[in-house]
């Protein structure tokens, strides 16, 4: 309705190529040009936009900007993480474009005085004064943790140059998260709806291959979504995972098994390995290479169980005998509570716990496996250690060291500070399955030590 | 009978883009760059009292320090902007007087502040945009310039904005400087702090603040609704020196129509009831001035009301329909542990549990899902910053046993849970049972 013909001083034709490069925006495209104005005029001193990933956040600012060939400077403040980088980044944009000036001597500043000092000499001489200049900073979330002034001066660049500068914000964090302090310039917010179901079916469909209707890539992608829409919304995440899936799911065409129009054959061909990429590709167990090739393979030779031998699968490390069993004491020490080590590991408890103790146990169900491990001292984990290891083991440098090198290896974490060499605290980190893994190939049966499944 | 009467006068007159273009223009100038509007409101008496200090110190070579303190957006900055603006028509005081403009934004320590007054000033180790020498020299340079000079001297203004930030200088050494000079018989300064912390003075160690001659003025926003429709009158109406004057009548009508219409009274006064400031009025009007185009010449109640219902989007509800169904359930989770441990902080393994409670219900639609992509939608809620790890040592432990915490509201929930699209009836009964 607002985009008229010459909407704002822009042509019609570039108006319309944006709206068809960005689909599905109309709204916020006709609201951000709005606030922009045109060329000439004052416009908002700063907008932030906030949305979801691959809400097309960043993509229409930057085809926006772009487009209607505007003045700015892109930043991404995960790139430039200090202040320094960003000033010099946006100067040296701003002195990129000027083909005299020695493209090696990059600008120098570190500070915001120099920044608002170069920034308005650049702007000056270059004739940008009269237009509205935007600077773009997208994960505008890091700037919080820069420095306390950064966000604030940024906010009201406008006034402190006075020139006309327009900062634009993104983010997926909403914006009360960013009010600190006593307060300061509050931009104008956008936020940016996530795409409805019908409308992420449209943007898919526009990754459709030229070999197949587009029709038919629609239906592909309407059953990639019912598996996988419940859990992930991000529609990168779902290009991705369609792109990757088409060969499969086109699979019986090529071969001649089926049609086009014989969806269901269709469906339950690619079903299972939909199901199975969820666990795999999804969590980025299998790289999506790997995932090419498993399931090419699966079809020469027609075997069904392969997919899903991930990175978690191979996890496990091989440790020496004794780290062994120094890992299992310390797991059996932080999810033990200190007083049932009697029980546990003493000669009269070895009979096997009483039907008192065991109802009692019960009764006030510790739950470490709810709530995580605990601490405990090195004194406990050697005597644990000694009780568990059947033969003897002379309390050597080799044992301590073994120790240490576990810490570093990041199996147990070290709580009291470094220094403290008298009695040191340790925590395992060591998940239950992997320690069922290290205590089946000592042949060691842990769950009966566990208070936890007593 | 009233909209009759507006479509009228709008087929009447035939507004000319170029028109609304240069209305526009005024308007941007007032709400985003801060232009003084034909009529200061409720800011007399501070004003009178400023402008004094002011022409005392060009004129007479007294030297001064003040503190305009106010909340965000209560006009401190206009205040000084009109008032430099009506000096500069007045010779004698304008000739007589150098302006220095800092502010603690931009000047975070004392030597950049120091570069920024000697360039300002002019002086004369100073060749072009460049400053030369050491700190130490520097300060000493600029003492001795502004301590040679006696009252017959041409006299300084210093303006500094965001005051309390100066105080986070190390010794607050500028400020003690400033202060020292402006207390002693030298070049005559007047010192003008901006600033909106209340405890402001506080913030000075002693020796600063003995040298402050605590002369402050403060700024509230204390008009009424009355008050109130006045400013909104004056940021909308345009300049005298407007060319159509033809336009100009159609507009201020416009206008008054517009401030006497129920439903924008009703909207301004709701605004006026969340807060005062007039910043956040100028918030209010940018997207129906942003808006105005040929086809839509004026501004209509209704500009208003959806200016209105756009600025109070609750972000953080909209943000929670856009998450997914695994999501949303991992949140009604955390919301039940919640209720039932009174607040306390849970781990991820809980959430599990509690979340497997009820999807391995039997006659469930909803999928069970296995707990490595539980983990991975979880974190995604903590990269949203919906929920907050409390313990600083998270290294130390593994991510399913860290400590965190929810940070939305239960109704918030309860919200969002209505609008989700297509949300199961299953989530959201167990939603609302306290218990499953």
């Amino acid at each position: 309705m607002a985009a008229n013909g010459g909407f704002l001083g822009y042509s019609k034709d570039s108006l319309q190529n944006l709206y068809s490069k960005v689909i599905c925006r109309k709204i916020e495209i006709d609201t951000l040009l709005s606030l922009l104005g045109d060329r000439k005029s004052y416009s908002c001193p700063a907008i932030f936009v906030c949305g979801h990933t691959a809400t097309g956040k960043s993509f229409l600012v930057q085809t926006l900007l772009k487009d209607l060939e505007l003045p700015h400077v892109l930043v991404n403040c995960v790139e430039s993480f200090t202040a320094r980088l960003i000033f010099e980044h946006v100067l040296y944009q701003l002195q990129d474009s000027d083909k005299e000036d020695d493209l090696t001597a990059s600008p120098k500043c570190d500070n915001m005085t120099d920044f608002l000092r170069h920034l308005k000499h650049n702007l000056l001489s270059k004739d940008l004064a009269n237009e509205t200049f935007y600077i773009v900073l997208d994960k505008a979330e890091r700037l919080r943790d820069i420095e306390a002034n950064m966000l604030p001066a940024f906010l009201r660049l406008q006034e402190l140059t006075q020139l006309n500068i327009c900062v634009i914000l993104l983010s997926q964090i909403v914006w009360e998260k960013f009010q600190v302090g006593t307060g300061f310039y509050e931009p104008i917010v956008m936020h940016f709806l996530d795409y409805s179901k019908t409308e992420v079916l449209q943007i898919m469909a526009r990754d459709c291959p030229a070999t197949y209707p587009e029709e038919f890539f629609k239906a592909y992608c309407q059953l990639l979504m019912s598996v996988f829409y419940s859990v992930c919304k991000d529609l990168n995440e779902l290009r991705h995972l369609a792109l990757l899936h088409f060969p499969k799911y086109c699979e019986p065409i090529t071969s001649g098994e089926a049609q086009l129009t014989d969806s269901r054959k269709l469906w339950r061909n690619i079903e299972p390995h939909l199901k199975k990429a969820l666990h795999t590709v999804y969590l980025r167990e299998v790289s999506s290479n790997q995932w090419e090739n498993i399931i090419g393979q699966d079809t020469q030779t027609g075997c069904e169980n392969l997919p899903g031998q991930g990175i978690s699968v191979r996890s496990h490390i091989e440790l020496p005998y004794y780290a062994k069993y120094l890992l299992i004491a310390s797991y059996l020490a932080s999810y033990n509570p200190a007083h049932t080590d009697r029980r546990f590991f003493t000669k009269q408890g070895r009979r096997g716990l009483s039907n008192r103790a065991k109802a009692a146990a019960k009764a006030k169900k510790s739950n470490t496996q709810l709530t995580g491990p605990k601490n405990f001292q090195l004194d406990r984990l050697m005597a644990i250690f000694y009780s568990i290891v059947e033969e003897n083991v002379a309390p050597s440098a080799n044992i301590l060291c073994q120790i240490s090198s576990l810490v570093s290896l990041n199996l147990l974490a070290q709580i009291t500070s470094d220094d403290q060499i008298d009695c040191p605290k340790y925590k395992c980190l060591v998940n239950f399955l992997s320690i069922s893994e290290i205590a089946k190939q000592l042949q060691f049966d842990i769950v009966q030590y566990l208070y936890d499944f007593v | 009978m009233k909209k009759s009467k507006l479509q009228s006068k709008r087929t009447t007159c035939t507004p000319d883009p170029q028109l609304i273009g240069e209305v526009q223009s005024v308007l941007r100038g007032r709400i985003f760059r801060g232009d003084v509007p034909a009529e200061l409101h409720g800011l007399d008496e501070q004003k009178r009292e400023l402008l004094d200090l002011i022409k005392r110190c060009a004129q007479y070579g007294e030297s001064n320090s003040v503190l305009l303190i106010g909340p965000r957006g209560s006009g401190k900055s206009l205040l000084v902007k009109t008032i430099l603006e009506e000096l500069s028509k007045t010779k004698g005081v304008r000739q007589n007087m150098l302006e220095v403009n800092l502010n603690g934004l931009a000047q975070t320590d004392d030597r950049s502040a120091l570069l920024e007054i000697t360039r300002q000033l002019q002086l004369e180790n100073t060749v072009g945009d460049k400053v030369f020498g050491s700190f130490a020299e520097n300060l000493a340079f600029l003492l001795d310039s502004l301590k040679s000079g006696g009252q017959e001297s041409q006299s300084i203004l210093f303006i500094l904005d965001e005051f309390d930030l100066f105080t986070n200088h190390k010794n607050q050494s500028l400020l003690y400087n400033l202060f020292d000079v402006s207390q002693s018989a030298q070049t005559p300064l007047c010192v003008i702090g901006l600033t909106c912390r209340l405890d402001v003075v506080e913030l000075l160690e002693k020796r600063v603040k003995s040298r402050f001659s605590h002369r402050q003025i403060h700024l509230f926003n204390s008009e009424t609704f009355e008050d109130y429709l006045q400013v909104v009158r004056s940021v909308l109406t345009l300049p005298s020196n407007f060319k159509d004057r033809h336009f100009v009548q159609t507009w201020s009508s416009h206008i008054k129509e517009l401030l006497e219409d129920r439903e924008a009274q009703a909207v301004l006064k709701q605004q006026f009831s969340i807060t005062k400031d007039i910043r956040s009025l100028h918030r209010l009007l940018t997207i129906p001035v942003c808006s105005l185009s040929q086809d839509h010449p004026f501004i209509e109640p209704k500009d208003l009301v959806d200016a209105q219902t756009k600025l109070g989007v609750d972000c953080k509800a909209a943000m929670l329909c856009g998450i997914s169904v695994l999501e949303l359930c991992l949140i009604i989770a955390m919301k039940h542990l919640i209720t039932i441990y009174d607040g306390e902080p849970f781990n991820f393994e809980m959430v599990y549990k509690e979340y497997q409670k009820f999807a391995q219900k039997k006659g469930f639609t909803v999928q069970s899902f296995e707990k490595p992509v539980v983990l991975k939608a979880f974190e995604h809620l903590t990269a949203l910053e919906f929920v907050k790890s409390i313990d600083s040592i998270a290294k130390n432990t593994p991510k399913e046993y860290r400590l965190v915490t929810l940070l939305i509201d239960p109704i918030q929930i309860n919200d969002a849970l209505q609008r989700y699209p297509d949300c199961p009836t299953e989530v959201k009964q167990w939603a609302m049972s306290a218990i499953v």
